[in-house]
């Protein structure tokens, strides 16, 4: 396997604080996800269906991604880290990070990992990265990933760290001398412009845009940069507060969704007939 | 428990600051702990040098127990420059008061603000048995700093069993920060929750772009936490024989606590027009709609109905409309008694924002999009031909 050389973890990798003042880490979490359209459940057992399912790099971390890199072009001495917990397969999502241009990449794998939750996922990210790459600068995530749809592990990992965030990010800079970082977010109303001093958190709801491909030249260079495998003994936890075990939320049913009825298709080929069949429609459920 | 590491304080005293209940003091340039901490956590993140932190243990089942209560977070928001709750806190009031009634136990609604907040006693007509009012200059606009603080003091001293909030923008990263402050178990965007028959709150939520739907337990902490999807329950018409207490949370915050700024702010929706997520009758406009000059026949047909326009993200990037008005996993979720949709193909992401509308109606000229899979009534044809009979013959 290819991470195999690189997986001896040193405790911490703490640089000399001369060196930080030049180069600033950007951790960005990733998540591989099952392309959602393609999820099915068996109606019998009530389990998912998941053969011929794709997994994909969860777009919203996508953005993260394009993200971080972005920053890196426009100023420069940015070091760029991608970090996903997940199965041995996940990788193939760091490896989409790596050609995408990220630095390096660590895969948290390991069997007692399954069935974590939210805090249980975010617990083990903090303390991956308290581990390993404990003098970041900024976290950058996405607002949530398309198979559970929680939004929950950025604000999870940003208190458990106790650093500020900025949710929803559609653009962002850095100021103050690389001190603080400024985002323009989406909010209710319209927008915002935030900003926290460094180290904190940044979660993504949209990106600058994603090319679907990589050139031949990416995908060459991203075999030579470092993908490394960690698994729980490389983290300071406690066995119990890992996977399902560490979870404080238990799934105890899966079921299909109800289907809706679905309604008639009328032809609308000929707009007067189609209009006043939509007229009597809405006569008919009183909306006129 | 909460402990300092004597070797680490240097007796800054912003725990001191920051505590909601003084339980800190500085004696002889070391932090101590007072009888009252209630362990919410506040002053472990305002620790510039990591001295202070909290080990929590497992709760045993019959600590569990002790807990009681239903707890609502009231969200506001500003409209025609008063402050008011949102429609999502008349929802959770409604389902609340049924899980209250189900446990025996009182319905609180939580609200923060910074004294301007008016008019809250309407809210025990709509349900509500205690409204809780934490008042400071500092909790006039949301911060999650801020609002986590308050919300996690409050909850450590009331000790409820369930702590509901609205799955809104500020709801989802509110709640998230609160659990994990309290390390308490934190179930997203609910559809559906219900009291077992061991009195466990069931969280029913959808997965998968809402191909498959989970129902999730929180067995080991108090409170249940769960963020509720709006627009999905129903609320109900207010009782105005209903008695309830309206009460006042002591509130210590300081300007430290707060680590976002605000720099600029940019209004992008009407304010005199009804949001999407209130809109009762939505008519929305995706791709199909050509060019952004046809917006105008999506805005006389809303007109025509007494409605409000939105649209897919594929417009918003098109820039057609603000994405105040996209509806969809990346934007709002809506629930109104008609949506129409004008030129959109119904992928995943759209229809997860949209599918609890009451009466759907579709126009499209592809008779296989899969808007049509959720439509009520499916117009198969080309809505730019359509639309402009259909205002004329509305405006008969
Ligand atoms: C992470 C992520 C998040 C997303 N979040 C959202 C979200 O929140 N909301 C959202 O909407 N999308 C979201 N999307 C995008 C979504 O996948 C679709 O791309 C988008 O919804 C398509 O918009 P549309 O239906 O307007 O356009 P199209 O898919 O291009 O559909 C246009 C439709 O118009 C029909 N049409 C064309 N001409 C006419 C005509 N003259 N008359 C009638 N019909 C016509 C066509 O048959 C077609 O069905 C997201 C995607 C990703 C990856
Ligand atoms: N297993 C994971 N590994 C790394 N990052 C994750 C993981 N799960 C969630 N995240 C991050 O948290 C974001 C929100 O995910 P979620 O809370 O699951 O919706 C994702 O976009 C990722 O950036």
């Amino acid at each position: 396997m290819i991470a195999d050389r690189y997986n001896k973890i040193s405790v911490n990798l703490r640089r000399s604080v001369a060196e930080k003042l030049v180069k600033m880490k950007i951790l960005i979490c990733v998540k591989q996800v099952p392309e959602i359209t393609d999820v099915k459940i068996n109606p019998e057992t009530g389990t998912l269906i998941r053969e011929g399912v794709d997994s994909i790099l969860n777009p919203f971390c996508e953005y993260a991604v394009e993200m971080g890199l972005e920053l890196e072009r426009h100023y420069g001495d940015i070091e760029t880290v991608a970090i996903s917990m997940g199965p041995p397969q996940a990788s193939s999502a760091l490896i989409r990070c790596l050609e995408m241009g990220v630095d390096r990449a660590t895969l948290l794998a390991d069997m007692r990992f399954a069935g974590s939750d939210t805090w249980a996922t975010a617990f083990t990210l903090a303390q991956a990265i308290r581990a390993m790459e404990g003098d970041f600068d900024l976290i950058l995530v996405g607002k949530q990933a398309i198979d559970g749809d929680t939004a929950q592990v950025g604000p999870e990992l940003s208190e458990i760290l106790g650093i500020p965030q900025i949710m929803y990010a559609v653009s962002v800079e850095l100021t103050g001398n690389k001190k603080k970082i400024r985002a323009k977010r989406e909010i209710e109303t319209g927008n915002e412009i935030m900003e926290i001093k460094l180290p904190g958190l940044v979660s993504l709801s949209k990106g600058p845009m994603i090319r679907s491909v990589s050139s031949f030249k990416e995908i060459l260079d991203a075999r030579k940069k470092e993908l490394r495998v960690a698994t729980a003994s490389d983290l300071n936890i406690d066995e119990n507060e890992l996977g399902l075990g560490g979870s404080l939320t238990q799934v105890v049913k899966i079921f299909p969704p109800q289907v809706k009825k679905t309604g008639k298709l009328v032809d609308g080929s000929e707009p007067q007939g189609a209009a006043k069949k939509l007229i009597g429609f809405l006569r008919e459920r009183k909306f006129v | 428990m909460l402990k300092i590491d004597t070797e680490k304080c240097t007796g800054c005293k912003i725990c001191e600051k920051v505590c909601p209940f003084g339980a800190i003091v500085v004696v002889d340039n070391i932090a101590q702990i007072q009888d009252n901490c209630t362990l919410c956590g506040a002053c472990v993140n305002s620790c510039p040098v990591e001295a202070l932190s909290i080990e929590r243990k497992p709760v045993p089942k019959e600590e569990l127990d002790k807990f009681s209560g239903i707890f609502i977070w009231g969200e506001c928001e500003e409209k025609n420059e008063r402050i008011v709750p949102k429609k999502v806190v008349r929802e959770l009031l409604a389902q609340g008061r049924k899980l209250a009634d189900r446990l025996d136990q009182d319905l609180t609604v939580v609200f923060l603000g910074d004294g301007k907040l008016t008019g809250l006693e309407t809210l025990i007509t709509y349900g509500a048995d205690r409204i809780m009012r934490c008042q400071h200059k500092l909790l006039g606009n949301f911060t999650t700093d801020s609002f986590t603080n308050v919300i996690s003091a409050v909850i450590s001293k009331e000790r409820p069993s369930v702590f509901l909030f609205g799955a809104t923008p500020h709801g989802r990263e509110l709640a998230p920060r609160v659990a994990a402050r309290l390390h308490l178990g934190l179930t997203a965007d609910c559809t559906g929750l219900e009291i077992d028959e061991k009195g466990e709150l069931i969280q029913t939520r959808p997965a998968f772009g809402g191909n498959i739907m989970a129902s999730i337990v929180s067995p080991y902490t108090r409170p249940q936490m769960a963020t509720v999807r709006p627009n999905v329950f129903s609320f109900v018409e207010p009782d105005n024989s209903r008695k309830g207490e309206i009460q006042d949370f002591d509130v210590i915050l300081s300007p430290s606590a707060i680590r976002t700024k605000v720099v600029a702010m940019e209004r992008l929706s009407d304010e005199r027009e009804v949001s999407i997520e209130d809109a009762d009758i939505i008519v929305s406009a995706g791709k199909g709609c050509q060019k952004k000059e046809n917006l105008k026949l999506i805005q006389e047909l809303a007109d025509a109905l007494g409605g409000v326009t939105a649209g897919s993200r594929a417009i918003v990037e098109l820039d057609w409309i603000p994405h105040t008005k996209q509806v969809g996993q990346s934007g709002l979720t809506v629930g109104p008694q008609l949506y129409i949709a004008v030129g959109i193909s119904g992928a995943i992401q759209h229809l997860v924002g949209m599918s609890s509308a009451k009466t759907i109606i579709a126009i499209n000229k592809d008779p296989d999009a899969p808007i049509f899979k959720v439509a009520d009534l499916g117009i198969v044809g080309d809505a730019m031909d359509i639309l402009p009979v259909l205002i004329r013959d509305l405006k008969k």
